[in-house]
């Protein structure tokens, strides 16, 4: 019975033209968080947060919504039916970015003051955790089989390995200077660490940690230096990556196959974060210096939309159903 | 909570192998008497320079563990005629790195002194434009912004802002006429011009004295007044004399800008951007006290080091010091981009912050100024300009 009802919601949604998503982008300056339909592309309502909320991610059923509080110096969970607060994490001091394990919990967080990445059990809301990592922990991926989870240090410009089972580190990876973000491939061959400061990403073969290829930036009229890689998101199919460009304004499509890139896409200002729906069809990026949020048509590579948000977007997520 | 930390710690110590590569830095000051600065908030610390050296030698130490490459960084103080002995026991430790904090004709007499031996020196507070000119030097590397760059960078704003009218005020200590001369020939470059020129004499006296300011704000209008028509003063003080008299006593109300006022710095402890926050907060933790400017040039200056040593994974000088020369080579210092050296003149090209009292105001270059090749060349001697032969 259970599962003829799972099929039947499935023919539903791959039936339908489009499913509307909620998309929830943090306002760091605003200290908000930003609500928008993805059908109507419209902003559904803008919520209170704690001070500078920054990383930004979504439990694998919808229901709850944590938030980095950096100058709060906690992760925020809200209920995603009312947007409520429901209560905060212990995070350690000045969270940025977080990720979370894909069966929902744990929750690993990279706290840059302190040189170390934490763990924190979401139920049990305790720390599981304090893994000891290189300066400036920043970015933070985990493998799609939970076994592995990544941080990436800004200052030691390596990506670390941490065992989600012993939390030990092991393996690391020089990639090219300040380290921001790392993301998993879908089917976890490959990972994705953009360097903002090197302008490269560095697609890293997680089996043996050694680098595949550095992929560098070149836009006409755009001094090499603005060209500064952070958000990385690919396409579950593994067929495009997308590589947001910092203060160049782009954000740059890279071909899975060759990794070559094959487009730069024109969006508003100083582009970080980003998020696809989970249908793929649109990719939703931050702009911190034009306080909105462009909207990218996936299939075509064009940006569709602009939507105002609140002051300095920083994280984006999307609901998942 | 802790207890699960120490575990994992623990859990680190497989990957920490004998060290393969061993590096040994060192950080030298050069003291002589300078002038007390006016404000109390200024006074020197006493370890300046130093705490920076230590937190990054801790970060190198931090990014080695990883890969078996070890660090560690001796420390000296020593005055103008002991400076050459004190380097020679130095060298003699095994440093092969020596970041040097002193002025200009200390640092070239050690220099000189070190020509031909395997030891680089990398200078983290001399400006003198010379040192990167006419008397520049191949073993020395400039950590410090020049003067010209400093100038270049407040320049920047200023003509951006409009305010293109300077009335300088020089102080009378040579560093304060070069610093002028700096001002002076930003003017020229970036289209602002000098309507009138005054210098301020240092005629020697306390620092302070009780119930200074109301001979202050008496005097300090009368040196300012019948100035032509000027949209902002510049002050040239680098040994901190008379530079911030100037805002609200002025006889005209007009901003200030230069060594006080709005200033042009390579550090600031209110600089935010970059993840500079964190820098920031990891050297008050260390330190106890607010990051200076000679901090964080030395520290830039031993994180170049341990960069070069990450990427090229070698302790070589020769070596090290190629490829710190080399387009390859950026550290990533909170600026923004990847700082590299111009290999005309060897000096690390940086972003340079305009601060007042509280907030970083600006960051030049300025985004409308072009350049060939980096932007970061429109402040200071670029290579057509350079009169540095190595």
């Amino acid at each position: 019975m259970k599962r003829l009802l799972l099929c039947s919601v499935a023919a539903l949604v791959m039936g339908g033209s489009a499913q509307a998503y909620t998309v929830y982008v943090t306002n760091e300056k605003g200290n908000t968080l930003t609500r928008i339909d993805s059908t109507t592309l419209e902003v559904i309502d803008t919520v209170r947060t704690g001070q500078r909320p920054r990383g930004i991610t979504i439990s694998p059923d919808g229901a709850s919504l944590y938030v980095c509080a950096s100058d709060s110096d906690a992760v925020e969970v809200y209920d995603t039916a009312d947007m409520s607060l429901r209560h905060s994490l212990p995070s350690g001091p000045n969270p940025e970015q977080l990720v979370l394990h894909p069966s929902g919990n744990p929750l690993y967080l990279a706290n840059e003051d302190d040189n170390i990445v934490t763990v924190v059990d979401v139920v049990a809301r305790r720390v599981l955790a304090e893994v000891p990592v290189g300066i400036e922990p920043e970015g933070m991926g985990v493998s799609p089989d939970g076994k592995i989870v990544v941080n990436t240090s800004e200052t030691t410009n390596m990506a670390h390995f941490i065992d989600t089972e012993t939390f030990e580190i092991v393996q690391n990876t020089l990639v090219d200077s300040r380290p921001r973000i790392a993301e998993f491939s879908a089917d976890g061959t490959r990972l994705y660490v953009s360097a903002e400061i090197g302008g490269t990403v560095s697609v890293i073969d997680p089996s043996n940690g050694e680098i595949i290829k550095t992929v560098g930036f070149a836009v006409p009229g755009i001094v090499p230096e603005a060209l500064q890689p952070v958000g990385v998101r690919a396409t579950s199919d593994g067929a495009k990556i997308f590589v947001a460009l910092g203060p160049a304004n782009r954000v740059a499509v890279i071909d899975g196959a060759s990794l070559e890139v094959t487009d730069y896409l024109l969006v508003g200002q100083r582009v970080w974060q980003m998020a696809f729906t989970p249908d793929e069809k649109l990719l939703f990026t931050t702009n911190g210096n034009s306080n909105d949020v462009s909207v990218i048509d996936v299939e075509a590579l064009k940006v569709v939309k602009s939507i105002p948000v609140g002051e300095q977007p920083w994280g984006v997520t999307v609901s998942p159903n | 909570m802790r207890r699960l930390a120490l575990a994992v710690g623990l859990c680190l110590a497989p990957l920490i192998a004998q060290a393969e590569v061993a590096i040994t830095a060192a950080v030298l000051r050069v003291e002589r008497e300078a002038p007390l600065p006016i404000s109390r908030l200024d006074l020197p610390s006493g370890d300046e320079g130093f705490l920076g050296g230590r937190v990054a030698t801790a970060d190198n130490v931090t990014t080695g563990r990883f890969l078996k490459q070890s660090y560690q960084t001796l420390e000296a103080t020593a005055a103008p005629d002991g400076a050459l002995a004190a380097l020679d026991d130095l060298i003699a430790q095994g440093a092969g790195f020596v970041v040097v904090m002193a002025q200009a004709e200390d640092l070239l007499a050690l220099a000189d002194h070190a020509k031909g031996r395997d030891v680089v020196l990398l200078n983290a507070a001399a400006p003198d434009d010379a040192l990167r000119n006419e008397a520049c030097r191949a073993n020395v590397l400039h950590i410090a912004p020049s003067r010209a760059m400093l100038a270049d960078g407040l320049a920047q704003y200023l003509v951006w802002k409009q305010w293109t009218a300077w009335a300088l005020v020089h102080g009378s200590h040579p560093g304060d006429r070069l610093k002028g001369e700096a001002f002076a020939r930003a003017a020229k470059k970036f289209g602002a011009r000098i309507v009138e020129t005054r210098e301020f004499a240092d005629t020697g006296g306390a620092r302070r004295s009780d119930s200074g300011h109301v001979l202050v704000q008496r005097q300090i209008p009368v040196f300012m007044q019948r100035l032509p028509d000027h949209d902002v003063v510049i002050t040239a003080d680098e040994a901190q004399v008379f530079g911030v008299y100037i805002p609200y006593r002025a006889w005209d109300a007009r901003p200030v800008a230069g060594d006080s006022g709005l200033e042009a710095r390579v550090w600031h402890p209110a600089h935010e951007s970059w993840g500079a926050t964190q820098m920031q907060r990891r050297f008050e933790k260390a330190a106890g006290r607010r990051m200076t400017d000679l901090d964080y040039n030395v520290w830039t200056a031993l994180r170049s080091v341990g960069e070069a040593v990450t990427r090229a994974n070698t302790a070589d000088v020769a070596a090290l010091r190629a490829y710190m020369l080399s387009p390859e080579f950026g550290v990533g210092a909170f600026k923004g981009q990847p700082l590299s050296f111009r290999p005309w003149n060897n000096q690390l090209r940086q972003a340079i912050l305009l601060a007042d009292g509280k907030l970083v105001v600006s960051v030049s270059p300025q985004e409308e100024f072009l350049h060939q090749t980096t932007r970061l060349d429109t402040l200071g001697f670029d290579q057509p300009e350079s009169t540095c032969r190595f």
